[in-house]
């Protein structure tokens, strides 16, 4: 195969051979190549096939903005879509194939969606979903459902790996004064001018290299440019991409830090997610050449000119032999002369036909000339031109190459993140940034400076704009005028050749054609951000940076406006592709987000604890013996529990200490239940509600001193109630003298529960005294001594409805705790419980948690009446009965039972009347258990009007989600001892 | 990105921060009527411009702060604690 690599060209470094693959035929590359440059290096022409009508793709750009060389990088686990060839660094071992294409990108069976283009016009998407007209219009699902999979394989980019990501990646957060955007002349100058004038700076490039398009010129040397920037001690951060701005002269980063290295050391991240937080911004991010819509523009060996530029003077790469410039601009005769020079037979066709321009004149220029079709399908054969005032054929060129310049389009996406409309230039057919409050400048070509000495005044202006703003200086500055070609540019878009359906593509990553914008309009999408949609134009993941404005210009010739009038679409970051392992960083996996274990985790796993996630929290699920499954094992847990003793870890509960004088009037505002009689020694139930009127909490509070309370809340809630008691003392009852603190991880808590538990403790304590029923009735509450001097706080609460304490130690102690507990326990036949088995028990007792308490429930609904006092005031008291929540028919706490005991159920099962299952039905059962006590299945929940309504009635589950449906009873919450004598005992 | 100039630890990063709602509300007496009630929790202003707002320094302190913020720009022009006793000695200490 002949090399295109030519001679004395380029800044490659040639005494550095790379070896890569190409769809596994293997090719080298030097040192300081892309994969593009290696490419065509290597006359290798089409990269990809497009992304709906599988069309031959080849290399458009050298940049960011490349919308045809996507490829897929590496294979594997870390295999890597939909990469732009013309960013990838080479590396030795490259592996590189293109994509949607099958068998390759050469030979493409689907090359047949070419021919059937009619069908993949624009909306052709959204018209599946309505049905083919006019049969089936209107009901299109079925034949939606039926070709999605066929349209989704065929209408696609390259797929990712499926799975998991084994590279790592890194956030991180850095402060700067200034931070610059570009290193090409203008913000180099920008951050020089900074670092002299003692601002801490950071220069940002995206590139490997620092220059910006001076990488293009072939005498450019960036090392003594280096090293003045690091003399200065600004920071240079290459390979890295400002993404996106926001608030606060924020600017998200994207540091690409192994991408280009073969084998990267295991320890370094892939890539880096940084944070900068600066005072200023820079931007200084360029221009982006635009291409020109004429038939077949999407050929392989169609180039933006600038980007034949960079291939010849930075890789040593001659993109083509006969090679043919279409322009409207100037700057492509620089280009022009040194493609010649190189040895290439260059045609210039330029469609001003007045103008005046210096040449080496080593090729020839055609005035008041277009391309407006290329010949050939996997390269070019030849060009059908035209004359520029009315398009007829004249003539065809024969070449290998097409190079465009449509003219250039600063990159305004950064300040348009911040929500800043640019501002349309007519003299030099681009939009330029418009004026921004905040503490943003743009510089260089990104402000329409095409000349070198304009930027670098510009950079300089810039950076005195940040220190006038900054408050450092108050210097008066001027930025250069917009322009600096000696002739103006003729606004050209398009080239219409009436004769044919043209595929005159504006769009090539999203494969939108001139004609499809035409549809859209004439199908009345004349709203440039509905036209975006219909088309998909801008809208893959170059966001349209090369043909956004031919668009555009198309919709103002459509609607006889100014492209100004028609508007621009608003660029939302990323700027290039975020990939979303940098996004998460290291919260992947088990640091996916933070675990919390009670200081007993060890201990229950050792005494073979399976645990379960609650919140953030592990707790013991169930401890299965040798060959127990969940069911066996929660079963004999709860029976064992009802038989004698049980333990249970419940650490979680939020735990919260309350001192002060103010205390018991401070617990009297937030419960709905009264506790200015609360003696000390003694513990209460309490509800909270909100503002609103619905239930918050439920807990308990122990009052250990005349002004100490020790509280308890739910696992979920903790948090929430925590932040709640702080807000009310800190904003509304600021005269209250309370503080409040929170507690739960300094005590280490264990339910003791069962008929057995009074004679376990017994053994446990110091003094055997203190558990006895006199000394610790229901609900008391005392500071005693474990056996080995272990100062604990027992209570005597029950969760499960049989006699049992609460024991809490400091943490440090938990272990010992367990130890002492569980040996006496296990004299008794005892056994250790976990949530499977808690919520067995509670629901045995109708006890509610957050499955009922689900933030729309009130204290009515929940059957807790009694515990909403009439005697006082307190939060949520004036609301509880407003509006709706006073309505007779509200879903009320119930129990279920299946008719038939046999039968079992699921919590999400909706109650319905027998003969109207439909809808939501008259209520739904929140939470469901065996009863090993009953011995069936039982399910707590709400119904409409309650257990008076449908005592006796059979009403009926639907579940349709699992396809079952069982006929119910309604029964009382308290399905088992519903006078409390166990607990009391 | 906010950052909240917390008068007990500093310039900090909204993320160590949640926030509470409007801080101009004078919540009613507990004993005062649904209708009161009513207003005071569920009618709020849509304001465009500055406003007061509460911020609990839930990751840090643990102070709740009465931040006054621009809805459009996200530009802060005050930070204060939200208890009128703190509020003074804050005050007092500059
Ligand atoms: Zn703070």
């Amino acid at each position: 195969m002949k090399t295109r690599r030519i001679d004395n060209y380029g800044k490659i470094n040639r005494d550095k051979i790379l070896s890569f693959s190409w769809d596994k035929k293997n090719y080298k590359g030097f040192e300081g190549d892309t994969l593009a440059s290696a490419l065509l290096a290597n006359n290798i022409g089409i990269v990809g096939r497009s992304f709906k009508y599988h069309r031959p793709r080849g290399i458009f750009s050298s940049g960011v903005e490349e919308s045809g060389a996507l490829v897929t990088i590496g294979s594997k686990d870390r295999r890597d879509p939909n990469v732009r060839a013309t960013t990838q660094e080479l590396y030795n071992g490259l592996e590189a194939s293109g994509q949607n294409a099958f068998p390759n990108v050469n030979f493409d069976l689907a090359g047949i969606n070419n021919y059937l283009g009619r069908f993949f016009a624009a909306g052709f998407y959204y018209k599946t979903f309505m049905g083919i007209p006019p049969l089936e219009w209107g009901k299109g699902t079925a034949i939606w459902m039926f070709f999605e999979k066929f349209i989704r394989k065929a209408a696609g980019m390259g797929s990712a790996s499926g799975l998991p990501d084994p590279d790592t990646y890194e956030h991180a957060h850095d402060f700067c004064d200034l931070i610059v955007v570009g290193s090409g002349p203008a913000g180099v100058a920008a951050a020089i001018e900074a670092a002299e004038k003692k601002l801490d700076v950071i220069l940002v490039e995206q590139d490997s290299l620092i220059g910006g398009n001076q990488l293009a010129e072939n005498d450019f040397d960036n090392s003594q440019i280096k090293n003045q920037l690091e003399n200065l001690g600004i920071k240079i951060m290459t390979r890295t991409t400002a993404f996106g701005l926001y608030d606060n002269c924020v600017v998200g980063l994207l540091e690409r830090v192994t991408d280009h290295i073969s084998a990267p050391n295991v320890n370094i991240p892939r890539q880096r997610f940084w944070t900068i937080r600066a005072k200023h911004i820079i931007v200084g991010a360029g221009a982006i050449e635009r291409h020109i819509a004429f038939n077949n523009n999407d050929i392989p060996g169609v180039m933006t000119v600038n980007a034949s530029k960079h291939y010849l003077n930075r890789y040593g790469v001659l993109t083509g032999k006969r090679i043919v410039i279409a322009t409207n601009n100037d700057s492509v005769y620089e280009t022009a002369n040194q493609l010649s020079e190189a040895g290439a037979n260059v045609t210039v066709l330029d469609s001003r036909t007045n103008f005046e321009i210096e040449t080496n004149k080593s090729f020839e220029i055609r005035k008041g000339y277009v391309p407006y079709n290329i010949n050939g399908s996997k390269k070019i054969h030849s060009l059908d031109i035209s004359k520029s005032e009315t398009i007829n054929k004249s003539e065809t060129i024969d070449c290998d190459q097409v190079l465009l310049s449509g003219g250039w389009s600063p990159a305004v996406h950064l300040l348009s993140h911040r929500g800043v409309k640019p501002k349309w230039d007519y003299n030099n057919a681009c939009f330029l940034p418009s004026d921004k409050k905040e503490n943003i400048t743009m510089v260089g070509s990104s402000r329409g400076l095409w000349n070198k000495n304009d930027c670098i005044a510009s950079g300089i202006a810039g950076t005195t704009d940040a220190l006038n703003r900054l408050g450092i200086s108050k210097t008066n500055y001027f930025f250069p005028k917009p322009g600096g070609w000696k002739n103006p540019i003729q606004p050209l878009y398009e080239v219409k050749y009436k004769k044919s359906r043209s595929k005159s593509f504006v769009d090539y990553q999203h494969d939108v054609t001139t004609d499809d914008v035409r549809l859209a309009h004439r199908e009345g999408f004349i709203s440039v951000e509905h036209l975006k949609r219909y088309t998909t134009l801008g809208m893959a993941n170059d966001q349209g940076k090369m043909g956004n404005i031919i668009g555009l210009s198309l919709m103002a010739e459509l609607l006889n406006k100014e492209i100004p009038e028609v508007g621009t679409t608003v660029f939302r970051p990323p700027y290039t592709p975020v990939s979303i392992g940098a996004l998460s960083g290291r919260n992947v996996g088990k640091h996916f987000r933070p675990l919390r274990v009670t200081p007993m985790h060890q201990w229950n796993i050792d005494h073979g604890a399976k645990m379960i996630e609650v919140g953030l929290y592990q707790r013991p699920w169930y401890y299965p013996k040798e060959n127990e499954t969940l069911s066996d094992s929660y079963i004999r847990e709860a029976s064992t529990v009802r038989k004698t003793v049980g333990i249970c870890d419940i650490t979680s509960l939020g735990k919260i200490a309350i001192q002060g004088p103010d205390s018991t009037e401070f617990l009297n505002r937030i419960y709905s239940n009264s506790f200015s009689k609360l003696q000390v020694g003694k513990a209460r139930y309490g509800i909270m509600l909100r503002d609103d009127g619905i239930v918050m909490d439920d807990g308990t509070s122990w009052r250990l001193a005349e002004n100490e309370y020790f509280m308890t809340t739910s696992t979920g809630e903790a948090a929430k109630v925590m932040s709640w008691l702080e807000e009310l003392l800190q904003t509304r009852w600021t005269d209250l003298n309370v503080n409040v603190t929170s507690v739960s991880e300094q005590w280490a808590g264990v339910s003791v529960a069962g008929p057995k538990s009074r004679e376990v403790l017994n053994n446990c304590v110091d003094d055997s005294l203190v558990v006895t029923n006199n000394n610790l009735p229901f609900m008391g509450v005392t500071s005693t001594f474990l056996k080995g001097n272990i100062p604990c706080r027992i209570a005597r609460i029950s969760f499960s409805g049989e006699l049992a304490f609460e024991v809490y130690v400091k943490s440090d102690f938990a272990n010992t705790m367990m130890d002492l507990i569980w040996e006496n326990a296990k004299k008794y036949d005892g056994c250790l419980y976990g949530l499977e088995a808690l919520g067995a028990l509670r629901v045995e007792k109708g006890h509610v948690t957050a499955a009922e308490l689900d933030g729309r429930v009130t204290i009515d609904d929940a059957g807790l009446s009694k515990m909403a006092s009439t005697k006082k005031s307190y939060i949520g008291s004036a609301m509880r009965k407003r509006g709706v929540l006073k309505n007779n028919d509200r879903e009320i706490l119930v129990g279920f039972f299946p008719t038939n005991l046999k039968e079992t159920f699921n919590a999400g099962t909706i109650v319905c009347e027998k003969n109207n299952i439909k809808g939501q039905g008259i209520g739904r059962i929140t939470s469901v258990t065996y009863s090993p006590e009953l011995g069936h299945w039982i399910g707590l929940g709400f119904v409409k009007g309650g257990l008076d309504k449908w005592k006796d009635t059979n009403l009926v589950g639907a579940d349709p989600v699992r396809n079952k449906q069982m006929n119910l009873k309604v029964v009382s919450p308290h399905m088992i001892d519903p006078k409390g004598e166990r607990m009391y005992a | 990105m906010i950052r909240i100039n917390c008068p007990y630890c500093g310039e900090r990063d909204h993320s160590e921060f949640s926030y509470g709602g409007d801080a101009t509300i004078n919540y009613p007496s507990l004993d005062a009527s649904e209708k009161e009630w009513t207003e005071a929790i569920f009618f709020r202003k849509n304001i465009k411009g500055f406003q007061f707002e509460t911020w609990h320094h839930s990751n840090g302190c643990r102070m709740w702060l009465v931040v006054e913020r621009s809805t459009v720009t996200h530009e802060i022009k005050s930070v204060k604690p939200c208890h009128p006793d703190l509020q003074k000695v804050v005050e007092n200490n500059k």
